[in-house]
């Protein structure tokens, strides 16, 4: 596999690369997706982002909540944004968050014009919008240009033998190249803590992660009922005969391979300020944790599964890898990697890490994901505590 | 053809790779780790995904893969037997 080759993406104004083009028409509030919806239907070539929330939180949470706007328009697979919400104060902190990227955004408040003229004005923008947006071309860029999350979901065993190991393999070798590189779910690290202690670049960064790790360990033991068993494990991962939490944890983190470190760690949605492995503190559900991974800028994401997680992203491409037969056979048109041949030993983890790669290549490039054709969009925001 | 894995030769399970295994089928399995093949007899059906016990293990001990303790027994376990939720728990939470 040769990794010096180019990719086709969008280079945008700050120089990130992008390999999707989207118009994005994004609600500041719950009360604002109708409007961003009757855009989005109006223009063409848009894509609305309705979400239940983003009225009276305060505090940390608040914080998130702008964190995860900001960044989702500032997402290189964004090439322009449109920001509605029911009041200028917080849509102007968002399009200004965004503007910093360069990129064409503008806001509209629907207070003193209400939603007809509101979605009026933004769609003349939106319009505007996809003139530019279609008029950039791909351009080639290095692959190491892409920053590259990964979370896994509906594990079984498999995942710890066949899929988790192919990601880990690939990211060895991106991570060889400086790309930038993302992992997380604390709570699914819960059995491997150490493991992952001992990865950090340094005693700072094993601190920081043990902060987070402990955090969220607190949490659950404030809010817990039971064991947690059916919720972590899933009922999926339960079926798929995974039987503890740590023993999910250590198939978990067969995702960071064996040679990359991990160089820094971040709150959720916080952007890494460099190259190498980042752990950002999330969730480890599906659609909160890959949300928060395109809300911190990554473009590409690996999610491997065992049972068959169907989840996708609006914005973010999810590369789905298998390694359970039947899952394969059952729900193929999931599946983008098929790495069940790792469990018969007809290929092996080298070999099984360069088909991630190619398909990275050519999703890259521009081919779609099967949740992408699927029109697997979830975009699901993560609360840390109710509203006021 | 191998119809289970096993991590380390020193874990106490190995993972059934195959579908529709009976009680008393013969399998052979292969521990990556130490690239070799080890035979064992299954005491009960196992599906795919789910672990088979590769050593006896009593009640109350630790149940080790990838060379990790991955949580306690709660009945005692034979070579052979199928190790899951009903007899193994997680020692966090």
């Amino acid at each position: 596999m040769d990794l010096n080759q180019k990719i086709y993406g969008f280079r945008r104004e700050n120089n990130r690369v992008g390999i999707r083009n989207y118009v994005v028409i994004l609600p500041v509030d719950d009360i604002s997706n109708a409007a961003c919806e009757a855009v989005a239907n109006n223009i063409k070539g848009t894509i609305a982002l309705p979400h239940p929330y983003g009225r009276l939180q305060f505090g940390e949470d608040l914080d998130l909540h702008f964190r995860t706007m900001i960044g989702t328009g500032s997402n290189p697979n964004v090439a322009a944004v449109v920001v509605i919400g029911i009041e200028p104060g917080w849509t102007d902190k968002i399009v200004d968050g965004i503007a910093k990227t360069g990129k064409p955004v503008k806001g509209f408040s629907i207070e003193k014009r209400g939603d007809i003229q509101t979605i009026a004005e933004a769609s003349k923008a939106a319009y505007d919008m996809v003139h530019y947006a279609t008029g950039l071309q791909r351009e080639p860029c290095d692959i190491s240009e892409l920053w590259v999350s990964t979370k896994c979901g509906e594990s079984d065993t498999t995942s710890g033998f066949g899929s988790n190991p192919t990601v880990g393999n690939a990211f060895d070798k991106l991570y060889d190249i400086d790309s930038t590189l993302l992992f997380g779910e604390t709570s699914e690290i819960t059995g491997g803590e150490h493991l992952v202690k001992d990865r950090c670049v340094n005693e700072a960064v094993a601190d920081q992660f043990m902060f987070m790790f402990n955090r969220y360990q607190d949490m659950i033991e404030r809010f817990k009922t039971d064991d947690l068993s059916e919720s972590q494990p899933t009922k999926g991962n339960i079926e798929g005969g995974l039987t503890t939490i740590e023993e999910k944890a250590l198939g978990n983190i067969q995702k960071i391979g064996k040679k990359c470190v991990v160089d820094g760690v971040l709150d959720k949605a916080e952007m890494p300020t460099g190259k190498g492995l980042w752990f950002m503190d999330s969730s480890s559900a599906a659609a909160e944790m890959v949300t928060l991974c395109a809300a911190s800028g990554y473009v590409a994401h690996f999610f491997p599964t065992g049972q068959g997680n169907i989840i996708g992203n609006p914005i973010l491409p999810v590369i789905k890898i298998c390694a359970n037969p039947r899952t394969v056979r059952t729900m193929s048109e999931h599946v983008d990697v098929d790495v069940t041949g790792l469990l018969n030993r007809d290929i092996n983890l080298d070999q099984a890490g360069d088909k991630l790669l190619e398909n990275l290549v050519n999703t890259s490039n521009g081919r779609m994901t099967a949740a992408e054709i699927l029109g697997h969009q979830e975009f699901v925001l993560t609360r840390l505590y109710e509203s006021a | 053809m191998i119809q289970f894995i096993v991590h380390d030769e020193n874990d106490s399970v190995g993972v059934i790779t195959v579908e529709d295994l009976k009680a008393n089928d013969n399998l052979t399995g292969w521990i990556m780790d130490q690239d070799k093949l080890m035979d064992i007899k299954i005491n009960q059906d196992i599906p795919i995904g789910h672990k088979v016990a590769i050593r006896d293990i009593s009640e109350g001990s630790t149940v080790i893969k990838y060379g990790v303790d991955i949580g306690r027994t709660v009945s005692n376990i034979a070579a052979g037997d199928h190790l899951h939720v009903h007899n193994v728990k997680t020692k966090r939470w």
